[in-house]
């Protein structure tokens, strides 16, 4: 049985409004972790909250582990652990209690699944007499981890749990995702971050409510049939702003240290006619080379290509 | 190099016994953009606090725009921008409202409040939303707004703290084209941001690791340094050595 089952979700806030949600359809297997990446605004937490039982859709259904989100939310609720965007754990309760509390309110207790949370919560046991909202950003985060899981739930939904982390507590909270997918939870978990797309077995990318891509992250690549070349050498700004000046140019966009750029469909001189171009606006040590996509390149080319033409 | 727009000197801070910001040492030059990165709980906040004048060092000395952070704060408020993805506008205020508000506070006259309005509606092509109360408006929007605000009043330096965070990729480049044209305009931009694709479009770069300046210089230079071919590929490098953590 899939995990998560989504037909059709539409969800709007107000009258005349975008909707929040505008016809998303997927499923998600145990044991998998699904990412759904996508920018503020692109209905990434209105998702979980569906799914989560917190938020009534406005047509389409969906099913967890087979229950149906409106009728059988009871149900969902013992089966599923949630850790919102926005940190939900008592501040004013220490580590320990806030992990006893959670235990307590699933009818279980914490060292009956001790073995779920251990490796994590070996990090926090220092500061176990804490209070939460004294703890850091990245402690605070695993703790909100342990109380989502101390029930041993079988689908975790994470909604943007990365945002404003560090890149090396991003790794290691990474990292702990991909061992509590080897214990066949399936986790669903949504970030703004593009690179993230790597760590999950599958990705949708959301934009204005929509799935505007969704597969693994190799066969996305490989999928994406745009040539885009890599641009290095010289100042990049300059760089970046003469190539969106370029006739030939589509779109342009920096990355890291080079711009990446797409030629117009009707460009008949290339890339060679590109660089020469360059080398006569001021930068003779230019290079361009063309380069295997990045997820971001697939994301921009999918959203708003042409955009900077 | 010419005069340094912001200069650090053995600088340090102490909050009791821990030492938040140990002994650093850097200095960034007019229209450069200095990337200043660090794990949570590094000293990035305390450092920038000192270098806005909201805090004094407790030893060495920090330098901006010409006036010291421990003896002429308030000089040093009047000739910087800051801004920050938590707090920059106020959301129940239209933009029009927020930019005639903060051009007030620094002290700009009637006619200039009124020019620099007009000014930022059309280069951020705002049009009817200008009118609109900024919590309606898209993030991305907001953060360029903010910007547009936290340099009204032309400051030689403006601190951005984590200011792009969960936008789409092409809405942060934008944000960026903002940042090179501020630069190239002269004025000094000092960023944090924990996009490591985006330390790369900085001029230079430091990486705090526990207090301490572990990296300094271009990106390219510290790549080569390291022998690795990403900024995040150092930054994990030295930030794994980190013996504190926490914000």
């Amino acid at each position: 049985m899939a995990a998560v089952v989504v037909d059709g979700l539409v969800k709007a806030y107000g009258k005349g409004g975008a909707p929040a949600l505008a016809d998303v359809s997927f499923a998600v297997e145990p044991g998998e972790l699904f990412g759904v990446i996508g920018p503020d605004g692109a209905g990434k937490t209105t998702l979980f909250r569906i799914l989560t039982t917190l938020l009534l859709a406005d047509r389409g259904t969906a099913t967890v582990l087979g229950h149906d989100v409106v009728r059988d939310f009871r149900q969902i609720r013992r089966l599923v652990g949630y850790m919102p965007g926005r940190f939900s754990l008592y501040q004013d309760l220490s580590v320990a209690e806030n992990l006893a509390f959670f235990a307590t309110v699933f009818g279980t207790t914490v060292a009956a699944n001790y073995h779920l949370i251990a490796d994590i919560y070996t990090q926090l046991e220092p500061f176990k007499a804490r209070p939460a909202g004294k703890l850091s950003g990245g402690m605070k985060q695993k703790l909100a981890l342990c109380c989502a899981l101390i029930h041993a739930p079988r689908v975790l939904f994470l909604d943007e749990p990365t945002t404003g982390v560090d890149p090396v507590s991003r790794k290691e909270f990474w990292e702990m995702l991909g061992r509590l997918r080897a214990a066949g939870i399936a986790i669903l978990v949504s970030t703004p971050y593009m690179d993230e797309a790597a760590r999950c077995d599958r990705i949708a990318l959301l934009q204005h409510g929509r799935v505007i891509a969704m597969d693994t992250l190799p066969a996305l690549l490989a999928g994406h049939a745009t040539a885009t070349f890599a641009v290095a050498g010289g100042k990049p700004y300059q760089i970046l702003k003469d190539l969106r000046a370029y006739p030939g140019t589509r779109y342009c966009s920096a990355f890291g240290q080079d711009s990446h750029l797409v030629l117009a469909a009707d460009d008949a001189g290339g890339p060679a006619a590109a660089l020469a171009y360059l080398r006569e606006r001021g930068h003779p040590g230019a290079t361009i080379r063309p380069v295997a996509p990045t997820i971001e390149d697939v994301f921009i080319d999918l959203t708003h290509a042409g955009a900077h033409a | 190099m010419p005069e340094p727009v912001i200069q650090a000197v053995d600088l340090t801070r102490r909050f009791g016994d821990f030492v938040a910001v140990d002994k650093i040492n850097l200095e960034v030059a007019p229209g450069e953009v200095f990337g200043f990165l660090g794990a949570n709980g590094a000293g990035k906040t305390t450092a920038m606090r000192i270098f806005c004048g909201l805090l004094a060092p407790t030893s060495g000395t920090a330098t901006v725009a010409g006036f010291d952070a421990g003896t002429q704060a308030e000089q040093i408020k009047q000739q910087i921008g800051y801004m920050s993805q938590k707090f920059s506008l106020y959301g129940r205020l239209t933009v029009t409202q927020n930019i005639r508000f903060f051009a007030g506070i620094y002290g700009l006259s009637r006619a200039e409040v009124k020019r620099k309005t007009a000014e930022i509606v059309e280069r951020l092509e705002l049009g009817q939303a200008a009118g609109t109360p900024v919590d309606e408006l898209p993030l991305g929007w907001k953060q360029r707004i903010s910007f547009a605000v936290a340099t009204v009043h032309r400051p030689r330096v403006v601190f951005l703290d984590e200011p792009t965070g969960g936008v789409d990729p092409v809405v942060r480049r934008r944000f960026w084209d903002m940042i090179h044209e501020a630069a190239e305009a002269g004025m000094t931009v000092f960023v944090t941001t924990h996009y490591m694709d985006e330390a790369e479009y900085c001029d230079r770069i430091s990486i705090m690791v526990d207090g301490a300046i572990a990296a300094l210089g271009r990106p390219g230079e510290l790549c080569a340094a390291h022998g690795v071919a990403t900024v995040e590929d150092v930054f994990v490098a030295l930030a794994r050595r980190a013996t504190r953590h926490g914000d």
